[in-house]
């Protein structure tokens, strides 16, 4: 069997990917309440909200949302384990499931991939979910105190390796760092997974995904989409890219540069425009694919997916949109140095 | 035509490294990191950023601090500091493990110095698998088993061995940066002779032999023989990069503000540094040390006669900061005086009214007496706003009341127009004399000038424009302002602007009081006028009567009859025609993207600049005049070691285009050919005041043959890179330096159009190849032809400007783009036509009738409306 890697990047050079889309809203349609989410795990805290715990209380209702994307169109799909690290779940008292939660997860995604890769034959992707975390590197939370942090790097480091570890035991294609608000977490996470893919013994591509938390154009850490890119080129990701954020049209400046320059696939899912005031997003399906289709006609993608608010709804009219579409052409980099602070820097070579 | 004489090649192709934040180079800031003052120590990292520094080397390696400790802590310290955090780090140690440590607090991509071959080629490896992993580039210093390289076989030979390790487990070439050891020179023992020498040489081999690596070097350790003589060590900073750059050097970790410009050294020190750097002979270091006692001390001794006043009383150490226009301790006396008045009591506001008000009122009595002039105020005023914001906090506070001191002005320079070192002259001496001055900076449409001077219910309005649509648009801002009721005086300034347009155009539509101010000396005692409340009401009433004996006086005047423009045709110019200019030798468009900022500093035109400073009198007699000439000498000499920054740092890039195209005259019209289809049409104005006998009604057409001919035109700028400057002078409160950039930026564009002409008529159209004319014969415009721009006396009609734009594709290929009222961005920017005629000339088309009008709004395809508009300054009314 060919890689994932070598798989992946050839159907990348026929058409444009389709990923999956937002799990919480799916989640919440099923009004659960602490004892779906409980089970029958004896735990001290609620865990009402603990939504990657449902992996092994409730793998019905996340095998099926999985299913349902894969139904939609999704090439590949992610799994439930966004904040399944130590440090994150500290907050619910469920550090000791870690492992459990990232193995059962990756099995359950993959046992879905699998199953619709049968049913047509299309080999279809998992890519491991790897959050920010609730802690950054970066930043004191105390105003009084720049030099403060709430949790160093070889900690923080530790926990990734942990749910790299688990996912790629639970049979992941690749490692997905996502929504990277802090660039020296993901620094970090890279760093981790890069050693749990050395340990395996497998080719376990990352794929990295900025998340921009203002106007501005940079995430919370100060980066701009470029200086964040050099910053992160070292590990050669399969796929670069933006999620979350804002809707398709305000991340779309932001896009541009970045699938102008990297000399690696770009993979960008959106929100489904910005949240109203009761924190619900409002973009149709329809409205979603149309935005999208603007990033098409200047080329800016390889891999599209949707993220908060989308629902297999949205990813079955973005996988519509894009069928027939050129995909992004990948470009070569000048030899250059590239550095970065917040900002980019450039020498010639 | 991008060569400059400068030590320090610029843009992308040399690296500034910060060296200041490094405790083993820094002194100052040691002393601040043993102290554990990481404030201060992060002012430091500020400034060497704002200096210019491109990426900054941080070392903690100190035998008395705990460096992971020290390294963490100031790293995690500027990463809260987006204007420090914005560039690279390059993480400095001997030790590894302080390194590590420091990548993992680092979020950008670092560089790490340094790795080496010191402890074989394992942990040589080991240590770079590391920097990959966590993604950084590293230096890699000259030094193997043996010890560190000297020669330059040792230098070439380790660093090439080093690179092929490196490239064999992939680390990226471009991310190795080798440092061959920069050792000192001069020492008195002779081995030591050629290491400048191996240095260079070293650098020029290896640049062939590792492909895309860097190479970077500590500076000081150079002149380390010459230790507390900075001059020397200067000097032979900048002589070795002069060098060694040439040869490859593409970054060093150097002290960016203190570099001389290389042709700026004394020449004999300069070529005695160059001798022992270039180890040119036996004697060399001798010769140095010799001369080296001449310059020992220097700046020691003048910081000793600048350090006496500190000795005084707070009191006056303020007032003597203010008249000096020193701000190196004015927030530190400004503290001391709150403390001092806070101690007894006082409120800090008292500061401002009290030691504050005292220091200034001796300056606005210096300046009202003629002893002092307006570049010291404005130093002074920066002086001044640093206190005042040292003090703003405080006053806050206990703010208690709406307080506006003497009134509050809104001052703007009006839409269209993007002119303000005049502006900004005036706002400084207004609020230097007490009153509070809310700028709104420049295009600023009426509603947002009217809004602004409702909420903050402002006590008057001051409008400023340079261009001749400001005048029109200022217009506009009166006839709203009476619209919307309003009664307060409105100000009027700018260079365009006159008495008579204000009593003719804007007065009569306005019911409040409207006065002209002349200049920033006039405009306190305008304002303060204005605001009093016994002498307003008669200067109100006495401009009013002025203004009015000027409206009489003016329709008097209207009535001299002008030739109708078929009078004025009949009796257009005659050119020679054997005298017409033969065919451009490189027609066409030609494009300058990087015009050497050192070449143009020859052309500049000093005497309007000492003008806009509001000094009168001609460069160079100014120097040397009995009441300005001292103010005038300091201020050319604030204006040359400006010049030698924005030169050497390349503050400003100058861009410039000038094209010659193939034409003839129909009528007052000159058509352009750009190819058998496409036509470009030029309409000019023709005078139409009546001439004495033998005197022409000139038209710029009336220089172009009917029967086939060429005409020139240009754009240059050496605007672009000033806004990243003038944000940081903002952010200093440093208006003196703001002002002074900007009037730099004018006088460096308007020689470029001086260069950019000569460059035509020598070499482009080549009608004047032999031409040589001193600087000041060019400004009296000794040469043949001449560049009239749209906008001003000869063609006045600036809507041509976007004609020649699309002729030049001036906005593409220069980056100038126009405004509605065609002003050109950036500001320091001049854009004309060439005429190459012997006989041309400029004059000024003055008053035109209404039938010229109509003929032209039909031959520039305009309604008459809108031709009206346009022409409106020209208009026989």
């Amino acid at each position: 069997m060919t890689s994932a890697r070598e798989e992946f990047t050839a159907r990348c050079k026929e058409r444009i990917l389709v990923f999956d889309g937002g799990y919480g809203t799916a989640i919440q349609q099923h009004k659960l309440q602490e004892a779906d989410y409980r089970g029958d795990l004896e735990l001290a805290k609620d865990q009402k909200g603990n939504n990657d715990l449902l992996s092994i209380t409730r793998p019905d209702i996340i095998g099926a949302i999985h299913d349902a994307y894969l139904d939609a169109g999704a090439d590949m799909i992610e799994t439930n384990t966004f904040s399944s690290t130590r440090v994150a779940m500290a907050d619910y008292g469920c550090e000791h499931l870690v492992r459990q939660i990232n193995v059962e997860s990756a099995k359950l995604a993959r046992a879905c991939a699998d199953k619709a890769e049968a049913s047509d034959g299309l080999r279809r992707f998992v890519a491991g979910s790897i959050g920010p975390t609730n802690k950054t590197l970066s930043l004191s939370p105390d105003v009084n105190d720049p030099g403060y942090r709430e949790v160093d790097f070889d900690t923080l480091k530790a926990d990734y390796r942990e749910q790299c570890d688990a996912l790629i035991e639970g049979g992941v294609d690749f490692l997905l760092i996502e929504t990277i608000f802090d660039t020296l977490n993901a620094k970090c996470a890279a760093m981790a997974a890069q050693e749990a893919a050395a340990a395996s013994g497998r080719d376990v591509p990352l794929m990295i995904s900025m998340t921009i938390t203002d106007m501005a154009g940079r995430n919370l850490s100060g980066h701009t989409v470029e200086g964040f890119w050099h910053t992160i080129r070292h590990v050669k990701p399969l796929t670069i890219g933006l999620n979350c954020s804002f809707g398709a049209d305000l991340l779309r400046p932001y896009l541009a540069p970045l699938a102008k320059n990297a000399d690696a696939l770009v993979m960008a899912y959106p929100n489904a425009g910005l949240p109203n005031e009761l924190g619900q997003y409002d973009e149709l399906p329809e409205q979603t694919a149309k935005l999208i289709e603007q990033w098409l006609d200047d080329g800016l993608v390889n891999v599209v997916g949707g993220c908060c608010g989308t629902t297999p709804a949205h990813i079955a009219a973005i996988a519509k949109a894009v069928a027939d579409r050129a995909p992004r052409q990948v470009p070569s980099a000048p030899v250059a140095t590239r550095l970065a602070g917040l900002e980019p820097f450039v020498m010639a070579a | 035509m991008t060569q400059t004489s400068t030590a320090r090649p610029t843009g992308s192709s040399f690296v500034n490294i910060g060296e200041r934040t490094n405790v083993t180079g820094s002194a100052k800031f040691k002393k601040l990191i043993l102290a554990d003052d990481y404030a201060a120590a992060i002012d430091i990292a500020r400034e060497q950023v704002e200096n210019g520094a491109q990426i900054i080397d941080v070392n903690m390696d100190e035998g008395l601090l705990d460096a992971e400790m020290a390294m963490t802590t100031f790293l995690k310290r500027i990463a809260a500091e987006p204007d420090i955090a914005r560039v690279p780090v390059m993480i400095d140690s001997s030790k590894w493990s302080v390194i590590e440590a420091g990548l993992k607090c680092v979020s950008g991509k670092p560089v790490v110095n340094s790795i080496s071959m010191k402890e074989g080629e394992e942990a040589f490896l080991h240590h770079a698998r590391l920097c990959m992993a966590y993604g950084a580039a590293v230096v890699v210093m000259a030094f193997d088993e043996t010890g560190q390289a000297d020669t330059k076989e040792r230098k070439v030979s380790i660093c090439k061995r080093a690179y092929d390790l490196l490239v064999g487990i992939g680390f990226p070439p471009e991310d190795i940066i080798f440092d061959p050891n920069i050792f000192a020179v001069a020492t008195g023992i002779e081995e030591h002779n050629n290491y400048g020498v191996d240095f260079i040489e070293a650098v020029k081999e290896l640049r062939v032999l590792c492909p895309h690596a860097h190479y970077s070097g500590g500076l000081s350790n150079l002149s380390f023989s010459f230790r507390g003589n900075e001059p020397v060590r200067r000097a032979m900073h900048s002589i070795f990069l002069y060098h060694a750059i040439p040869a490859g050097l593409d970054m060093a970790i150097v002290n960016a503000g203190q570099l001389d410009v290389y042709d700026t050294i004394d020449p004999e020190l300069r070529t005695a540094c160059e001798d022992v750097i270039l180890n040119k002979d036996p004697d060399a270091t001798e010769r140095l040390i010799a001369l080296a006692e001449r310059y020992k001390g220097t700046d020691a001794a003048q910081e000793k006669a600048a350090a006496e006043w500190r000795g005084w009383s707070v009191e006056r150490r303020i007032e003597h900061a203010l008249v000096k226009g020193i701000d190196a301790h004015i927030v530190e006396d400004t503290e001391e005086a709150r403390l001092a008045i806070k101690e007894r009591g006082g409120r800090p506001i008292e500061v401002i009214e009290g030691p504050l008000m005292d220091g200034m009122n001796v300056v606005g009595d210096l300046f009202g007496s003629g002893k002092m002039f307006l570049p010291q105020v404005v130093k002074s005023a920066r002086v001044m706003k640093k206190a005042v914001a040292h003090l703003f906090p405080y006053i806050e506070a206990e703010k208690d009341e709406n307080s506006k001191g003497k009134g509050r002005i809104i001052m703007a320079t009006v839409k269209g127009d993007v002119h303000d070192i005049g502006k900004n002259i005036v706002g400084v001496v207004l609020q230097c004399n007490g009153f509070e001055v809310i700028d709104l900076g420049v295009m600023v449409p009426w509603q947002e000038i009217l809004k602004s001077a409702v909420e903050n219910d402002a006590d008057m309005i001051g409008l400023s424009g340079l261009i001749t649509p400001s005048l029109d648009e200022m217009v506009t801002v009166a006839e709203e302002m009476q619209r919307a009721g309003m009664t307060m005086p409105l100000l009027i300034g700018g260079a365009t602007t006159s008495k008579t347009h204000t009593a003719l155009r804007i007065e009569p539509v306005y019911s409040g009081p409207t006065v002209h101010v002349l200049d920033a000396s006039r405009a306190v005692g305008v304002a303060s006028t204005l605001v009093s409340d016994t002498l307003a009401e008669k200067f109100v009433a006495d401009t009013r009567a002025e203004y009015g004996h000027i409206r009489d006086a003016r329709s008097g005047k209207t009535a001299k009859p002008l030739a109708t423009l078929e009078e004025a045709r009949a009796n257009a110019f005659e050119i020679d025609e054997s005298l017409k200019p033969g065919a451009p030798l490189q027609p066409g468009v030609h494009v300058y993207d990087d015009w050497s900022l050192a070449d143009l500093r020859d052309y500049i035109d000093w005497t309007p600049f000492f003008r806009a400073w509001e000094l009168h009198g001609n460069y160079p007699a100014i120097l040397e005049d009995e009441v300005v000439g001292e103010s005038a000498r300091q201020l050319f000499a604030d204006a040359q070691a400006m010049l030698d920054k924005i030169v050497s740092e390349k503050w400003l890039r100058a861009k410039g285009v000038a094209g010659l195209w193939p034409c003839a005259r129909e009528g007052d019209d000159v058509v352009i050919y750009l190819d058998s289809e496409e036509h470009v049409r030029l309409p000019f104005l023709r005078q139409q005041v009546a001439k004495r006998e033998g005197r022409a009604n000139m038209c710029l057409a009336d220089f172009i043959s009917p029967d086939g001919d060429w005409i020139g035109g240009f754009a240059v700028t050496t605007g672009h890179g000033i806004g990243t400057k003038l944000a940081e002078f903002k952010a200093h409160i440093d208006d003196y330096s703001d002002i002074m950039l900007k009037a730099l930026a004018d006088r460096l564009a308007e020689a470029f159009a001086e260069r950019m002409h000569q460059h035509v008529r020598k070499e482009l159209w080549g009608y004047a190849p032999d031409e040589q004319l001193t600087n000041e014969a060019l400004i009296r415009e000794h040469y043949r032809g001449i560049r009239p721009a749209p906008g001003y006396p000869a063609c006045p009609d600036h809507s041509l400007k976007p004609v020649l734009f699309d002729l030049l594709d001036a906005t593409h290929r220069t980056g100038i783009t126009l405004t509605e009222s065609f002003a050109m961005l950036p500001t320091a920017a001049v854009s004309g036509f060439y005429f190459g005629h012997p006989q041309s000339e400029y004059f000024g088309v003055a008053r035109i009738g209404e039938d010229q009008v109509a003929d032209y709004a039909a031959r520039r395809g305009l309604d008459l409306d809108k031709a009206r508009q346009y022409l409106r300054p020209n208009l026989n009314e």
